[in-house]
C-alpha cells in the first residue's frame, strides 16, 4: 500500500496536546502491511482549519484594573478603540451591563472568531449586593440557548455562544480576595471556567506578588471555589514542556500587566511596555509579569481544552440540572400512560421559554418528537418481527 | 490626622513614611489580618521630636472602610467619630471652671486615599467626600501611584478635579478661606496639584550610593522622595512644613465653630446675650453633616469671618 507523504504542518494551532500533529510514518517496506490511519490527525486538522475556531471570553472585575488594556495586548487588536470612559456622574446611576464585542483574527491561515464579553459597571456602585446576578443570568442564558438548539430539529448550524472562559481580575491593592470577589466567584464557578488574574501587577514588588498569590490560592481553597484546572501533562511529553507546564500552574493567579503602547528603548528592540520615570515594565518579559504565561495558556495550549471543559463538564452539568427540574413533574404522568419504560428518558421536554409566542414552537416540536418516537416503536416492532422470521428461516 | 480609604492602599505605610519614624510599629497590618466586618477605628498617639520641637501626633486609621459588598452608610462611623471629638472639646469649653489648655483631640486633617483606577472618582468616593468636606479638612491623595505613568496621573488628576467641581466637593485648601492675595497665590498652586500622587515606602534601598526610601522592583527603584517619581514631598510639606498650623486654625475656627453653632442652637444652651441669633433648632438629621457656610452671626469671640 502506498500512502502519499504529506508535509509536516507546523502551525500554531490551538490544540490541547502539543503533539497532535504527528509526522507520517516513513513509507515502510512493501512486505509490511498497514492501513494508513496514521494520517487521520492531519485530516482532522484540515477539517477544523476549514471550519475555523470560535471562542468566547468574558472579562470581569472592578473598573480600573486594566482589563481592556490587557485584552488589547493579548490579542494584539484594538477592541476598545472608540471607548469612552464614563465620568463620575454617569457612574452614579450606572448599573451593570453586559457588552459583547466580536472580532475575527487570522494568523498563519487559522481563523479565530473571538467574542469578548465585558461587564462594565461591576463593583462600581456603593451598594454592590447581587451585582453579579446579571452576569450569572447571561451565562445561563447562553447555555439555555444552546440546549434549545441542541434539542431542536435543525442542528446543522448551531451557533456556540456559550462563555468558554472567564478572566476574573483581582485588585493588586487589596489583601487577597475581597468579599465581592468571593461572592462573584461562588456564583459562577460551576458555570464557567474561571482564570483568576491579578491586574496592574506592576504596582507590586516581587515579594508582595508572591505573598498575594499564595493568599489568593489559600482563600480559593478555603471558600471551595473551583477555578479552571489545567489538565496534567502526558507522561510522554518532553521535559521542557513539562517544566513550562509546571511553571504555569505555579503562577496562578497570573500577575499581568497590559499595554497598548510600544516602547523604544535605546539599544534594544521596541517592545510593548509601560514607561515610568524609574524604569520600563516590559509586558512580554517573563521576569516582569506573567503575561506570556497567560497568553500561552489561553491561546496556544489550552484554548481547545477550555472549550471541551465548557461543553463536557459545565454545559452537561447545567443540562442535567435543567432537565431534572423539568422532567420530574412531567414524567410521572407520562410514565403511567406509556408502555415502554424508557419513555421518560427519550422524552425531551424543552425548557420553558419566557416569551409567549415561542410556546407554540415548543408544542410543535413536542408533537414532532412524539411522532418520531411512535415511528421508532414501529420500526423496532418490525425489526423484532423480522428477527423472529429470520430465526424461523434459519431453523429451516 | 485621620487616614481613610480602602484597605491595601498603603495608609499605614504612608504614616511611617511621613514621619520617618515607625509610628505604626505596634500595629503593622500583615496580610494575615482579616478585613474586619464592620468599620473600626484605630488610633495611635506618638510624640515626635525634631530640633527640640515636640509634636504630639495622633493618627487614626480606618481599616474595613469600603471593603464590603454593600458599603452604604459606611461613612457614618467616621463622621460620628469626628463629631465626637468636637463634642468632647465643646463640653470642656462649656465647663464653669475649665482647664487653661483644653486637650485637643479634634481631627485637624483627613487624608482620603483614592485608588489609582485611572478613570475617575467612584460613587463611594464622591458620597464620602461630599459629606466629609463639610465637617473636616480633607486632603485627597492618589494612593499607590506607582501603577500610573506620568501622563495617566495627569489625566486622572484632571478628571478628579472636574468631578470634585461638579459635585461641589471643597477640599483643603478651601478657596473661600483664603485670607489675602499671597495666600491665594500659594493655595492656587496647591489646588492645581491636588490630589497628590503618592507612593509610600518604609524600606531603604541603595541607589547610586545614596540610601533612599523606596520600593524596589525588577525594573527599577521607585524613590519616594524624588519629585520626578511621586509627589510625596509635596504632601509632606503641605501637611507638616507649611500648612500644619493653618489646618489646626481652620479646624478650630471654621469646622468646630460650625459644629458648635448647630449644637448650641439645638440645645438652646447659650444664654441670650449680645450676639445671639435666633436660629430655628436644627433637625437631628443635620447634625452629622452641617452645610457649608453658616448663617451670618456676630460672634462674641474674635474669630475670622466664615462667610463663604
Amino acid at each position: 500500500m502506498k500512502v502519499d507523504c504529506l508535509p509536516l504542518v507546523t502551525v500554531a494551532v490551538p490544540v490541547s496536546s502539543r503533539s497532535l500533529i504527528l509526522p507520517l510514518p516513513p513509507p515502510l517496506q512493501q512486505d509490511k502491511e498497514y492501513v494508513g490511519f496514521a494520517a487521520l490527525p492531519n485530516q482532522l486538522h484540515r477539517k477544523s482549519v476549514k471550519k475555523g475556531f470560535d471562542f468566547t471570553l468574558m472579562v470581569a472585575g472592578e473598573s480600573g484594573l486594566g482589563k481592556s488594556t490587557l485584552i488589547n495586548s493579548l490579542f494584539l487588536t484594538n477592541l476598545y478603540e472608540d471607548r469612552q470612559v464614563p465620568d463620575a456622574s454617569a457612574r452614579l446611576t450606572q448599573t451593570l451591563t453586559i457588552e459583547r464585542r466580536g472580532v475575527e483574527i487570522e494568523e498563519g491561515g487559522i481563523k479565530v472568531k473571538l467574542t469578548l464579553v465585558d461587564t462594565p459597571g461591576f463593583g462600581d456602585s456603593v451598594d454592590c449586593s447581587d451585582c453579579w446576578l446579571p452576569v450569572v443570568h447571561f451565562i445561563e442564558e447562553q447555555f439555555e440557548q444552546y440546549l434549545r438548539d441542541e434539542s431542536g430539529l435543525n442542528r446543522k448550524n448551531i451557533q456556540d455562544s456559550r462563555v468558554h472562559c472567564c478572566l476574573y481580575f483581582i485588585s493588586p491593592f487589596g489583601r487577597g480576595l475581597r468579599p465581592l470577589d468571593v461572592a462573584f466567584l461562588r456564583a459562577v464557578h460551576d458555570k464557567v471556567n474561571i482564570i483568576p488574574v491579578i491586574g496592574k501587577a506592576d504596582a507590586l514588588m516581587p515579594k508582595e506578588t508572591q505573598v498575594l498569590k499564595q493568599k489568593i490560592r489559600d482563600q480559593l481553597k478555603e471558600e471551595e471555589i473551583n477555578i479552571y484546572q489545567f489538565p496534567e501533562c502526558d507522561s510522554d511529553e518532553d521535559e521542557d514542556f513539562k517544566k513550562q507546564d509546571a511553571e504555569m500552574k505555579e503562577s496562578i493567579p497570573f500577575a499581568v500587566v497590559g499595554s497598548s503602547k510600544v516602547v523604544k528603548n535605546v539599544g534594544t528592540r521596541p517592545v510593548r511596555g509601560r514607561c515610568y520615570s524609574w524604569g520600563t515594565v516590559e509586558v512580554e518579559n517573563p521576569h516582569h509579569c506573567d503575561f506570556l504565561n497567560l497568553r500561552r495558556m489561553l491561546v496556544q495550549t489550552h484554548l481547545q481544552d477550555l472549550k471541551e471543559v465548557t461543553h463536557d463538564l459545565l454545559y452537561e452539568g447545567y443540562r442535567a440540572r435543567c432537565l431534572q427540574s423539568l422532567v420530574r413533574p412531567g414524567a410521572r404522568d407520562r410514565a403511567s400512560r406509556s408502555k415502554l419504560s424508557r419513555q421518560s428518558t427519550t422524552e425531551i421536554p424543552l425548557p420553558m421559554l419566557p416569551l409567549a409566542e415561542t410556546e407554540k414552537l415548543i408544542r410543535e416540536k413536542d408533537e414532532e418528537l412524539r411522532r418520531m418516537q411512535e415511528m421508532l416503536e414501529k420500526m423496532q416492532a418490525q425489526m423484532q418481527q423480522g428477527q423472529a422470521q429470520g430465526e424461523q428461516s434459519d431453523a429451516f | 490626622m485621620l487616614l481613610t480609604g480602602q484597605s491595601g492602599l498603603g495608609k499605614s505605610t504612608m504614616v511611617n513614611t511621613l514621619f520617618k519614624s515607625k509610628a505604626w510599629q505596634s500595629n503593622l497590618p500583615s496580610l494575615e489580618v482579616p478585613i474586619p466586618q464592620t468599620l473600626e477605628l484605630h488610633s495611635v498617639t506618638h510624640v515626635i521630636e525634631e530640633k527640640g520641637l515636640k509634636l504630639k501626633l495622633t493618627v487614626t486609621d480606618t481599616p474595613g472602610f469600603g471593603d464590603q459588598i454593600n458599603n452604604d452608610k459606611c461613612w457614618d462611623p467616621i463622621l460620628s467619630y469626628i463629631n465626637q471629638q468636637y463634642e468632647q472639646y465643646l463640653q470642656e469649653e462649656l465647663l464653669i471652671t475649665r482647664q487653661r489648655h483644653i486637650p485637643d483631640t479634634r481631627v485637624h486633617c483627613c487624608v482620603y486615599f483614592v485608588p489609582p483606577t485611572g478613570h475617575c472618582l467612584r460613587p463611594l468616593d464622591i458620597e464620602f467626600l461630599q459629606r466629609l468636606c463639610r465637617t473636616v479638612n480633607v486632603v485627597p491623595v492618589i494612593a499607590r501611584a506607582d501603577s500610573l505613568t506620568i501622563e495617566e496621573r495627569d489625566a486622572f488628576r484632571n478628571r478628579i478635579q472636574q468631578d470634585m467641581n461638579t459635585h461641589c466637593i471643597d477640599v483643603y485648601p478651601q478657596k473661600c478661606l483664603d485670607e489675602d492675595i499671597n495666600d491665594r497665590i500659594l493655595n492656587s498652586k496647591i489646588r492645581k496639584q491636588i490630589p497628590f500622587a503618592v507612593v509610600g515606602a518604609d524600606r531603604e534601598h541603595l541607589v547610586n550610593g545614596r540610601c533612599v526610601l523606596g520600593r524596589k522592583t525588577k525594573w527599577g527603584v521607585i524613590e519616594v522622595e524624588n519629585v520626578a517619581h511621586c509627589e510625596f514631598l509635596l504632601l509632606r510639606d503641605l501637611l507638616i512644613r507649611s500648612h500644619l498650623q493653618d489646618l489646626k486654625d481652620i479646624t478650630h475656627n471654621v469646622h468646630y465653630e460650625n459644629y458648635r453653632v448647630l449644637r448650641l442652637n439645638e440645645s438652646h444652651q447659650l444664654p441670650r446675650g449680645p450676639g445671639w441669633v435666633n436660629l430655628a433648632p436644627a433637625s437631628p438629621g443635620q447634625l452629622t453633616s452641617p452645610g457649608p457656610g453658616k448663617a451670618s452671626r456676630k460672634s462674641y469671640r474674635d474669630t475670622k469671618d466664615d462667610e463663604c
